[in-house]
């Protein structure tokens, strides 16, 4: 709150009593029309109804919060990255060759756990889900520096490539989910084609049109997709040719009787656990080998200064064109997991909402960090997960959570980054920290 | 003929009420270069106030139409002033000069809270308003086709010119559009001749809100139908439009409302309706590639 210039500087307490009065009668008008009235759909038409009582709780909530901010808060300025977040990052960059075997070891171990139920499992799937989906953007935000608000797209087209080839041509998942991968990836290049020269934000518009495009043609293009009720019946995964299921169909040995094992439901949820643990590695692993390839320099080269870039003979398009097709091969590789897990999958599973929270958690994580990733993840798709009782309130704190977090953390969590090479004193290019642990779980 | 005439008339509407959102996006990404996602949550609820005026005047008995809708206009604009206002106090001003993606962010998650918001407020049922302003004129009428222009048609082409020529004078004539104008082009160098940069950036938002309420209150009267959802779909249209007209400039997103408008009308008349949406976008990507900085904007010197 701009606090008026007076001669006299009044004390905190007073300064403070006065800023929480003033978000105190924005809080009330803010509340008045939205929270004071509630439309109801009658028979008759619409309703309203009053609820003063709201308002008088919004409005004092706010007063007391705005006081204890004024009056504990720091009034740090945010514009340079803070001194903890900085931190923070150092400390977890030192001890990030610890913490990614560590990280990974947990995350094996998570299925064998005693406290780990179904419903355990499929929220560590679906948390592994969005870090590969994180990992894979990151590869085109984080890396290259693309502003993707059109990822779901991918994410679209693998699962509805993998549905459709495994539902009428009856190929397996193993076949399908490198056809799919490599189907998105190509879409990529497609869409990517003519857009890339873009500067940032326009980019952002465009993919991000891209993908309500193709939500709208899954949506209208009944003869394949099936339109709005989306395709079912998206065969399940098998464990090398044994299926998942109590009795062999055709009279063919399953999991559980191949391997002399009590059958189990569970059985299915824990291969799907490991599998996305497998997929969403190898993404992980591949994201850190190429960043040392020259294209993973360019790309990040072209993040940081696309003029010295072009100058230094690197063509930005066609580099920025591998960026791209490359994340969107990652996210059908996702997609196609998404369909095979869900056995279902309609456009409504592809809203720009889930560019968003893909995006969101790139972002939150510290771009370009593979760890941020995760971490943001676990925070933004579990944590949510744990009020899940609170449905309604659910998307409102996954909107709040966003703002506080990069009002926090402008810079994201885990802000640290280290270039991957950096230029020595002499000009010479000396490669930051042994190659092989320095930057492994960044 | 007739058909063209009728479609011509229903674009117009509907590219006035995008030009009205188009501005908000535009004048903010002229003075601070962000995208404020949420301006599209902001018109929704402009529309969502309007509708709540409505009801509350019909509660209290004041029928007479001219009365009901400047009270409603008034209403909706001030009170989604203070929304857009608080919108960048809360989510923008302290980031300002942080990396642009963060903004962003913020921008989406403000987006993604405020449609939840009106959704837990509200409820995620659509909302229909009986006509307000019924009957209009007859233009003509050709084998039994008749082009209709509703009062309502009338009266959104109308405010929308009246507020759009009220708005540029605001922004040519007055201290506070130079000031407007002067941040747009160099932040720093304008507070230091004395600005108040903080207070420009949060007008400029609070004029983009009330634009928005106005056409928020437009789409509710016009359509009758509103819910938690449209500012998505409209925020998108409208940047489209700022972005085609050229962003930035202010004849610009009118121009670039009214093109988004009469193209989605025109393509749901003589092609799909299905596919409008695509259509609007094809043509943003279209717009983009061959001409990156839209119909009326200026082009951007690229400095090393």
């Amino acid at each position: 709150m701009a606090v008026a210039a007076v001669a006299k500087t009044p004390s905190r307490g007073v300064r403070a009593l006065r800023e929480a009065a003033v978000a105190a009668v924005v809080a009330l008008v803010l509340a008045v029309p939205l929270l004071g009235f509630e439309t109801v759909q009658m028979q008759a038409g619409l309703e309203l109804r009053t609820r003063w009582s709201w308002v008088a709780i919004a409005v004092a909530s706010v007063f007391t919060g705005r006081l204890l901010l004024a009056l504990f808060g720091s009034r740090a300025r945010r514009d340079t990255p803070s001194p903890r977040s900085t931190e923070l990052g150092r400390i977890v960059r030192q001890s990030a060759p610890y913490v990614g075997p560590v990280g990974v070891l947990a995350a094996v171990a998570l299925p064998l756990m005693p406290f780990s139920d179904r419903y355990v499992l499929d929220v560590g799937i679906l948390v592994l889900t969005y870090v590969m989906l994180g990992w894979g953007l990151n590869i085109v935000v984080g890396l290259a520096g693309l502003l993707d608000l059109g990822y779901v797209a991918f994410y679209a087209v693998g699962a509805y490539t993998f549905a459709l080839l495994s539902l009428n041509f009856d190929l397996s998942f193993w076949i399908c989910l490198p056809l799919a991968g490599l189907f998105a990836g190509s879409f990529g290049v497609l869409l990517g084609f003519p857009v890339l020269r873009l500067r940032g934000d326009y980019l952002a518009i465009v993919t991000l049109g891209f993908g309500e495009m193709i939500r709208v043609i899954l949506i209208n293009f009944s003869s394949l997709t099936n339109g709005p009720n989306g395709l079912s019946g998206i065969p399940r995964p098998s464990f090398f040719g044994l299926p998942f299921t109590a009795a062999p169909a055709d009279g063919g040995a399953t999991f559980s009787s191949f391997f002399g094992l009590a059958y189990s439901p569970l059985q299915r949820v824990i291969f799907l656990y490991y599998l996305i643990l497998v997929l969403a590695l190898l993404t992980n692993a591949f994201t850190l080998r190429i960043r040392r390839l020259p294209i993973g320099r360019a790309w990040e080269g072209l993040r940081e200064d696309e003029i010295a870039c072009r100058s230094l003979g690197i063509n930005p398009t066609n580099t920025k064109l591998t960026a791209f097709a490359i994340g969107a091969m990652f996210g059908g590789f996702a997609g196609s997991f998404f369909a095979t897990r869900q056995g279902f999958i309609s456009p409504e599973s592809f809203t720009f909402i889930e560019s968003a929270i893909i995006l969101a958690i790139v972002v939150l994580g510290g771009m370009g960090s593979q760890l941020g990733v995760v971490v943001a993840a676990i925070v933004l798709i579990g944590g949510p997960e744990l009020v899940r009782q609170l449905e309604d309130f659910r998307m409102l704190a996954f909107g709040g959570l966003m703002v506080l977090i990069m009002l926090w953390r402008p810079r994201g969590l885990l802000a640290y980054r280290e270039p991957t090479i950096r230029l020595g004193t002499a000009g010479a290019a000396v490669v930051s920290g042994p190659p092989q642990d320095g930057t492994q779980a960044r | 003929m007739e058909y063209f005439l009728q479609q011509l008339i229903n674009g117009l509407t509907l590219g006035a009420i995008y030009g009205l959102v188009a501005i908000g996006y535009t004048m903010v990404y002229g003075i601070i270069g962000m995208i404020n996602f949420a301006h599209g949550e902001i018109y929704m609820i402009g529309a969502f106030i309007s509708m709540i005026t409505f009801l509350l005047l019909g509660l209290l008995g004041i029928s007479w139409m001219p009365l009901a809708l400047l009270i409603v206009l008034v209403s909706a604009m001030v009170f989604t002033a203070v929304y857009g206002w608080t919108l960048e106090r809360i989510a923008y001003r302290g980031l300002r000069s942080s990396p642009r993606l963060t903004a962003l962010i913020s921008a989406i998650g403000m987006s993604i809270f405020l449609q939840n918001y009106v959704q837990v407020l509200q409820g995620a049922r659509v909302k229909a308003l009986p006509p307000v302003l019924p009957g209009g004129f007859q233009i003509m009428e050709l084998d039994g086709f008749v082009v209709q222009l509703s009062y309502l048609q009338i009266g959104i082409v109308v405010l929308t010119v009246v507020l759009m020529t009220a708005f540029s004078l605001l922004i040519a004539r007055t201290p506070m559009g130079r000031a407007q104008r002067a941040c747009e082009q160099d932040m720093k160098m304008a507070s230091l001749v004395g600005i108040d940069v903080d207070r420009t950036i949060s007008t400029t938002f609070v004029i983009g809100a009330a634009l928005a309420a106005v056409a928020g209150m437009m789409v509710t009267l016009y359509y009758g139908v509103i819910d938690f959802y449209i500012g998505f779909l409209a925020g998108i249209k409208a940047f489209t439009a700022a972005v085609l007209g050229g962003i930035g400039s202010l004849p610009g997103a009118m121009l670039g409302g009214v093109a988004i408008g009469l193209i989605e009308v025109f393509w749901s008349a003589y092609f799909t309706i299905e596919y409008k949406d695509v259509a609007a976008f094809s043509i943003l990507v279209l717009v983009l590639i061959f001409r990156p900085t839209g119909l009326l904007g200026r082009p951007e010197s690229e400095k090393v």
